[in-house]
C-alpha cells in the first residue's frame, strides 16, 4: 500500500522531467553531435552554447526585454485589480454582476484573434515595440485572473475587520495599505505569480506587437533557427534558460500555492 | 455575510474597466468591422453584409477544424481531470516531499509555449528524439511527421505533460483545505476508501474542479503556439486546430473578412459555454 501512494507521483514526475532531461542533454551537445543520432549523454561536453546566449547582446537582451515587460504587467496587473476586487467583494453596486462576467468573458478571447487588430491598436497608439505595449496588451487575459483570484481572497477576510479600523478613525487609503494589504499578503503573492506565469508564457502577442527594441527571447529564438539554419544546440540552450526564472518563481511561492488556493476560493 | 449597496464602488472598478475595454473593444470592433467588409488593398473597404459568415458557416474547411477542436477538448479534459485528481490524491499530503513535488510539478506550467512546442518537436523525432526512439525501440512504428495518428498522439501527449499539473494543483489545494478530522472520523466508521473519496473528498474538490475544467476549456480551445511548432498543423491538415485555421485564413491568405468571421463566430461559442459554466460556479455558491 504504502509503495503504492508513491508509485503514481513519481511516475508523473519521471514524466514530467524526461523532456526537460532530453533539451538540458541537447543544450551540452553540438549541433552536429544531436543530428548526428541518438545518444543518452553528451559524448563531448560543451558549454559553447551558454557562453555564446550570455555573451551576445542579440540574445541576452531578449531575456531582459521578456523580463522587463512580464514585471511591468505583474505590477499593473495587482495593483488596478486590488481596489476592483474589493469592489466587487464588499459592495453591490449598478450591474455588478454583469461587469464581472465581462472581465471573466476577456480571459477567454483567444489571442489569435485579437494578434492583427492589436497591432493597429498598438501602432496608432505610438506605443508599438515597446515593453509598456507588451505589458498593457497582456492586461486583456491578466486583469480579469487578477480580480478573480484577489475577490476570492478578500471574500475570504471578515468584513468585520473594515468595520472595526472606520471605528479606529482609519481613512480608507490609509486601511487599504497598512492594514488589509497584509492580511491578503499570501492572496497577492499567488496573483502575482500566475500574471507573471501567463505573462511570461505567452508569444503569440509579445511577438507580433514588438521588432527590435522591446523583443522577447521567443522571437529571438525563431529567428536564429531560420537564418543560420537550425542551430538545434544554441535552441536547446535558449530554451533551458527560459525555463530558470519560472523555477525560481516557482521556488519562493511554493508554500503559498496549496495555502493560497486554499485560502482564497480558487 | 449581506454587500453593501454603493454605487460609488464604481471608481475603484473604473481604472481595471479602462484598461480591460481598452484591450477587448477596440479590436473587438475592428475584427466586427473587418467580418461584415471587403477590400481589394489600398485600404478601400465594401461593405458586404453576413456574405463571410453565410461562407464560413458553409464551409466544409471550418467545420473539420471545428470537429479537431472538439475532438482535441474532448480528449485532454478526459484524460487531465482524472489524472490530475489521481496524482493530487496519492502525492505526499504535507512535508518536505510534498514540496519538492509541487516545485517540479510546476515546472512544465512556466515554461514558455513555443519552447513547449520546440522541446516536444525534438523529444518526439523518431531518429534522435528520446520519446519517438523510444517507441520504435519497443516495436511501434512512430512518426508523427508522416503519420496523421501518431501527429494526434503527440499533440494528446505534449498537452498532457504541459497542462495535467495546473488541475494537480488545483485539486490538492482542496485536499489541503479538508480538516484532518474528517478523516479520523472516516476512519472510525469504518468507511471504505471510496467511501471517503466520494463523501468528504470530492465534494471539498468540487469548486477547485470546475474551475480547472473551465481553464482548461478555455485554454484548450484556444491552443494555438505549442501544436503550431510541433507539427504547423500537419500533416496535411491533421492537427489543424481552430486557431492555426484561423491564423492561416488571416496572415497565410490573407482573407481577412473570412478570418474576421471564423473569429467571431468562434468568441461567441467560447462565450456561450463559459456562461453556462458561470452560472453553474455561482448556483453552487449559493447553495
Amino acid at each position: 500500500m504504502r509503495l503504492h501512494r508513491w508509485l503514481v507521483p513519481t511516475l508523473y514526475i519521471i514524466f514530467l522531467m524526461l523532456p526537460i532531461y532530453w533539451l538540458l542533454n541537447m543544450s551540452f551537445k553540438t549541433t552536429n553531435e544531436i543530428l548526428g543520432g541518438f545518444s543518452w549523454f553528451p559524448a563531448n561536453f560543451t558549454i559553447a552554447s551558454y557562453v555564446k546566449i550570455l555573451t551576445d547582446p542579440t540574445w541576452y537582451n531578449g531575456y531582459i526585454n521578456s523580463i522587463i515587460y512580464v514585471g511591468l504587467n505583474t505590477v499593473i496587473s495587482v495593483s488596478f485589480a486590488l481596489p476592483a476586487a474589493y469592489a466587487f467583494s464588499r459592495y453591490r453596486f449598478l450591474g455588478d454582476k454583469h461587469l464581472f462576467f465581462w472581465l471573466l468573458t476577456n480571459r477567454m478571447a483567444p489571442p489569435a484573434v485579437f494578434a492583427l487588430p492589436f497591432l493597429q491598436l498598438y501602432s496608432a497608439l505610438g506605443l508599438f515595440d515597446s515593453h509598456l505595449a507588451v505589458a498593457l496588451a497582456h492586461c486583456l487575459f491578466n486583469i480579469p485572473l487578477a480580480v478573480w483570484i484577489l475577490e476570492g481572497f478578500i471574500s475570504g477576510v471578515p468584513r468585520e475587520i473594515d468595520e472595526t479600523a472606520y471605528l479606529d478613525g482609519y481613512s480608507f487609503p490609509r486601511f487599504f495599505t497598512k492594514i488589509f494589504m497584509p492580511l491578503i499578503g499570501s492572496g497577492i503573492g499567488v496573483t502575482a505569480f500566475f500574471c507573471f506565469m501567463f505573462s511570461w508564457v505567452e508569444l503569440l502577442l509579445a511577438k507580433t506587437l514588438t521588432s527590435v527594441e522591446a523583443k522577447p527571447i521567443a522571437a529571438v529564438m525563431t529567428r536564429t533557427a531560420s537564418t543560420s539554419g537550425y542551430e538545434l544546440g544554441l535552441l536547446a540552450a535558449a530554451g533551458v534558460l527560459t525555463i530558470i526564472p519560472g523555477a525560481i518563481v516557482i521556488y519562493f511561492v511554493r508554500n503559498y500555492i496549496a495555502k493560497g488556493f486554499a485560502m482564497g476560493r480558487v | 455575510m449581506e454587500k453593501t449597496l454603493n454605487n460609488k464602488a464604481w471608481f475603484m472598478v473604473l481604472p481595471v474597466l479602462f484598461i480591460v475595454a481598452l484591450n477587448a473593444i477596440v479590436p473587438l470592433m475592428t475584427v466586427v468591422n473587418y467580418s461584415v467588409q471587403d477590400t481589394f488593398g489600398n485600404n478601400v473597404f465594401f461593405f458586404e453584409g453576413t456574405r463571410w459568415f453565410t461562407e464560413v458557416l458553409h464551409s466544409g474547411r471550418f467545420h473539420a477544424s471545428l470537429q479537431r477542436q472538439f475532438l482535441f477538448t474532448f480528449t485532454i479534459l478526459v484524460i487531465e481531470i482524472p489524472l490530475g485528481v489521481a496524482i493530487a490524491l496519492t502525492m505526499p499530503r504535507r512535508g518536505f516531499w510534498a514540496s519538492v513535488c509541487l516545485v517540479l510539478m510546476a515546472l512544465p506550467l512556466l515554461i514558455p509555449w513555443n519552447v513547449v512546442g520546440a522541446m516536444w518537436n525534438i523529444y518526439a523525432l523518431p531518429d534522435i528524439g528520446l520519446l519517438g526512439y523510444g517507441l520504435n525501440w519497443l516495436g511501434f512504428n512512430y512518426d508523427y511527421t508522416q503519420q496523421p495518428t501518431a501527429a494526434w498522439f503527440t499533440v494528446i501527449l505534449m498537452d498532457v505533460w504541459h497542462w495535467t499539473s495546473l488541475v494537480v494543483l488545483l485539486a490538492y489545494a482542496g485536499l489541503r483545505s479538508i480538516d484532518d478530522n474528517y478523516y479520523r472520523a472516516a476512519q472510525i466508521d469504518g468507511a471504505s476508501r471510496w467511501a471517503v473519496f466520494r463523501h468528504i473528498q470530492l465534494p471539498k474538490m468540487k469548486h477547485v474542479l470546475t474551475i480547472a475544467i473551465l481553464l482548461r476549456f478555455m485554454d484548450s480551445f484556444m491552443i494555438y503556439t505549442e501544436p503550431f511548432v510541433l507539427t504547423g498543423g500537419g500533416p496535411g491538415n491533421a492537427t489543424t486546430v481552430l486557431s492555426i485555421d484561423l491564423v492561416k485564413a488571416a496572415l497565410g491568405e490573407f482573407n481577412l473578412g473570412v478570418a474576421a468571421a471564423m473569429s467571431i463566430i468562434y468568441f461567441l461559442m467560447t462565450l456561450l459555454v463559459c456562461w453556462l459554466f458561470y452560472t453553474i460556479i455561482m448556483q453552487g455558491e449559493k447553495e
